[in-house]
C-alpha cells in the first residue's frame, strides 16, 4: 500500500471515530466536570452514567424492548423473504417485474408519510404499543432489502444443482432446507445483518407505535433533557450502549459483509 | 434462463401479503386525507383536489422542497467520490481489512437520533471539540444561531454518518474484480489513473447506481438527524420536506394538505426511483 492511500485511510478513520470518542470520553465524566470545561479525557473517571441506566428499569427495559422487536422483525423478514427471492431468481411469472419494483419503492417510502396511518392502523387492530406492532412497521423497508440481496446471493447458485436434487427425488421444501439454504448460509447471515442494521437504527415508526410496554431505547433517551437542563453524562452513556449491539453483530459477518455490501450481485 | 412457472406465485404470496398490509393500506388512508377536509373523527367533507391546489402553490413547501434538492445534491456530490477514494485506499486482505470494515461500518450502526446527538455534542462551543477547536481558532462557529453553520453541520454529520456506506459497496464491487485485468494493465504499463479510469469505474457502474440510488432516496427522506441536531432551525434553514410533512400533520393538525403533499412526495421519489431502476436493468441485460 502506498502513502497517499494510507493517509486517505487514516484521514478518513480519524474522521469517523473522533465524534465517538468524544461520546465515549463524555459518558465517563460526571456532569459538573463536562459542564466545568473542556477536558480530553475524563479526569475523574466514573462510571456513575452507566449505573443509573443499569438500574432503572425504564431505562434498561428501552434497551430490551428494542432487541426484542428488532430480533422480531429479522425473523419475520428472513422467513417471508427466503421464499420470495427464490422465487424471483429461479422464475419467471405473470408480473415479476412489476412485482418486484413495487417491493423497492416501499423500501424509498418517506416514513413521515405514513406516520398517522401506522398509528390508526395498528391501534385499529388492537396491536398498538406492543413489539409485533414495531416488527410488523419495520418490515415495510427490511422485506424489500431482504429479498434484494438474498435474490443476489441466490443468483450465484448454479441452476444445475436444483434439477440434479429433483432427479435425485427430494421434494421442494427438503431440497429447499436442507440443500439450498446451506449453500447461501452466509447471505442469509448478511441479510439478517442488514434488517438488524435498519430496525435497530430507525426512531421515527418505533416512537410513534410505541407508548409504555414496548417503548424503544431510542426514545427513552429524550428523557434526559429535563426541567434542570439535559443529564449530558447519562444521555452520552445511552449513546454508548446504543452503538454496542451493533459492533457485535458486524463482528460476527465481517468476513461476508464485504460480497453482502455488493447487495450479492457481484 | 429463467423457466416460466405462474405456480412461483404461491412463492411470493407471504411477502405480497405483508408488504401490502403496511403499505397499500396506509396509503389508502392518505389518499382518503387528501380528499377530505377532516374536523374530527365523524364530521368531514369530501373536497376534491382543493387541498392538492393549496400544497402546489404553499411557499412554505417550495422552500423545502427546494431545500431538500439542494442537500440530496451536496449529499451525492460529496459522498460519492469520497466514499470511491475511500474504497481505493482500503487494504484488500487480512486482518486489517477486516479492522477496516468493521470501523468503517459504525456509523451505519449508530441510531439515527443518537448520530444527531453526537454531532449536537460535538458542535457546541462550550462542551464540544468541533465547536471549541473551531471558536478557538477563531471562527466564530455556532450552529444553532448561523445559518451557515448549521447547514455545513448537517451537511458533515450527513456525510459522516453515509460516506462508509458508498465505499463499502464499493469496496465489495472492487473485491470482485478479477485478478488479470490487473496483470492486463501491468502489462501495458498503464497508470494507476487509467487503470481507475479504464478498468475499476467501469466495473463499478452497477455498485455505483445502487449507492447513488440509496443516498438520493434517504438523503431526500432525511428526518431524524437534522431534528435532534437543530430542530430544523435557526428559523427554517434546516427544515427538510419530512419535518415540515409531520410538523403539518401532527403538530398542526393540518391532515389534508400533509396527506396531498405526501403524496406529491412519494411520487417524486418513486420517478427518481424507477429512473435508477431502469438504468440498472437495462446495463444487467446489456453485460
Amino acid at each position: 500500500m502506498n502513502a497517499r492511500k494510507l493517509v486517505v485511510l487514516l484521514a478518513y478513520v480519524l474522521f469517523l471515530l473522533v465524534p465517538i470518542y468524544w461520546l465515549l470520553n463524555m459518558s465517563f465524566k460526571s456532569n459538573t466536570e463536562i459542564l466545568g470545561g473542556l477536558t480530553f479525557w475524563p479526569q475523574q473517571f466514573t462510571l456513575d452514567n452507566y449505573r443509573v441506566i443499569f438500574t432503572d428499569r425504564s431505562w434498561y427495559s428501552g434497551y430490551l424492548n428494542s432487541l426484542y422487536y428488532v430480533c422480531l422483525n429479522t425473523v419475520i423478514s428472513l422467513c417471508v423473504a427466503l421464499p420470495a427471492a427464490y422465487a424471483f431468481s429461479r422464475y419467471r411469472f405473470l408480473g415479476d417485474k412489476h412485482l418486484f419494483f413495487w417491493l423497492l419503492t416501499n423500501r424509498m417510502a418517506p416514513p413521515a408519510v405514513f406516520l398517522l396511518p401506522f398509528f390508526q392502523l395498528y391501534s385499529s387492530i388492537g396491536l398498538f404499543d406492543t413489539h409485533l406492532a414495531v416488527a410488523l412497521a419495520h418490515c415495510l423497508f427490511n422485506v424489500p432489502l431482504a429479498v434484494w440481496i438474498l435474490e443476489g446471493f441466490m443468483s450465484g447458485v448454479p441452476k444445475e444443482i436444483d434439477e440434479t436434487a429433483y432427479i435425485d427425488g427430494y421434494s421442494f421444501p427438503k431440497f429447499f432446507l436442507r440443500l439450498f439454504l446451506p449453500l447461501i448460509r452466509s447471505g442469509i447471515g448478511v441479510t439478517a445483518f442488514f434488517c438488524f442494521m435498519f430496525s435497530w437504527v430507525e426512531l421515527l415508526l418505533a416512537r410513534t407505535l410505541t407508548s409504555v410496554d414496548a417503548k424503544p431505547i431510542v426514545s427513552v433517551m429524550t428523557r434526559t433533557v429535563s426541567a434542570s437542563g439535559i443529564d449530558w453524562g447519562v444521555l452520552a452513556a445511552a449513546g454508548v450502549l446504543t452503538i454496542l449491539p451493533g459492533v457485535l453483530v458486524i463482528w460476527f459477518v465481517r468476513n461476508h459483509v464485504a460480497k453482502g455490501f455488493a447487495l450479492g450481485r457481484v | 434462463m429463467k423457466v416460466q412457472n405462474n405456480h412461483a406465485w404461491w412463492l411470493v404470496l407471504p411477502v405480497f401479503a405483508l408488504v401490502a398490509f403496511s403499505a397499500i393500506l396506509p396509503m389508502m388512508t392518505v389518499v382518503n386525507y387528501s380528499v377530505q377536509d377532516i374536523f374530527d373523527p365523524t364530521t368531514r367533507f369530501f373536497v376534491g383536489t382543493d387541498w392538492y391546489e393549496k400544497v402546489l402553490t404553499d411557499p412554505r413547501l417550495h422552500d423545502s422542497l427546494l431545500r431538500q434538492f439542494i442537500f440530496s445534491a451536496c449529499v451525492l456530490a460529496i459522498e460519492i467520490p469520497l466514499g470511491i477514494a475511500v474504497a481505493l485506499s482500503m487494504p484488500t486482505k487480512g486482518r486489517w481489512a477486516s479492522l477496516c470494515l468493521i470501523v468503517l461500518a459504525i456509523p451505519l450502526l449508530i441510531p439515527w437520533n443518537v448520530v444527531g446527538t453526537i454531532w449536537q455534542i460535538f458542535g457546541r462551543g462550550d462542551i464540544g471539540l468541533l465547536g471549541w477547536a473551531l471558536n478557538a481558532l477563531g471562527f466564530s462557529y455556532n450552529y444553532a444561531a448561523d445559518t451557515l453553520d448549521a447547514w455545513v453541520t448537517v451537511l458533515v454529520m450527513d456525510v459522516w454518518h453515509w460516506t462508509s456506506l458508498v465505499a463499502l459497496l464499493c469496496y465489495s464491487g472492487l473485491r470482485a474484480i478479477p485478478d488479470v485485468y490487473y496483470q492486463a494493465a501491468r502489462i501495458d504499463r498503464a497508470s494507476s489513473w487509467a487503470v481507475f479510469r479504464h478498468i475499476q469505474l467501469p466495473k463499478l457502474k452497477s455498485v455505483l447506481l445502487i449507492a447513488v440510488m440509496l443516498r438520493f432516496m434517504d438523503s431526500f427522506m432525511i428526518y431524524t438527524e437534522p431534528f435532534v441536531l437543530t430542530g430544523g432551525g435557526p428559523g427554517n434553514a434546516t427544515t427538510f420536506l419530512s419535518q415540515t410533512l409531520t410538523k403539518m400533520a401532527v403538530g398542526q393538525f393540518d391532515l389534508g394538505p400533509a396527506a396531498a403533499f405526501s403524496l406529491i412526495y412519494f411520487l417524486i421519489i418513486l420517478l427518481v426511483s424507477w429512473l435508477f431502476y431502469t438504468a440498472m436493468t437495462h446495463g444487467d441485460q446489456n453485460r
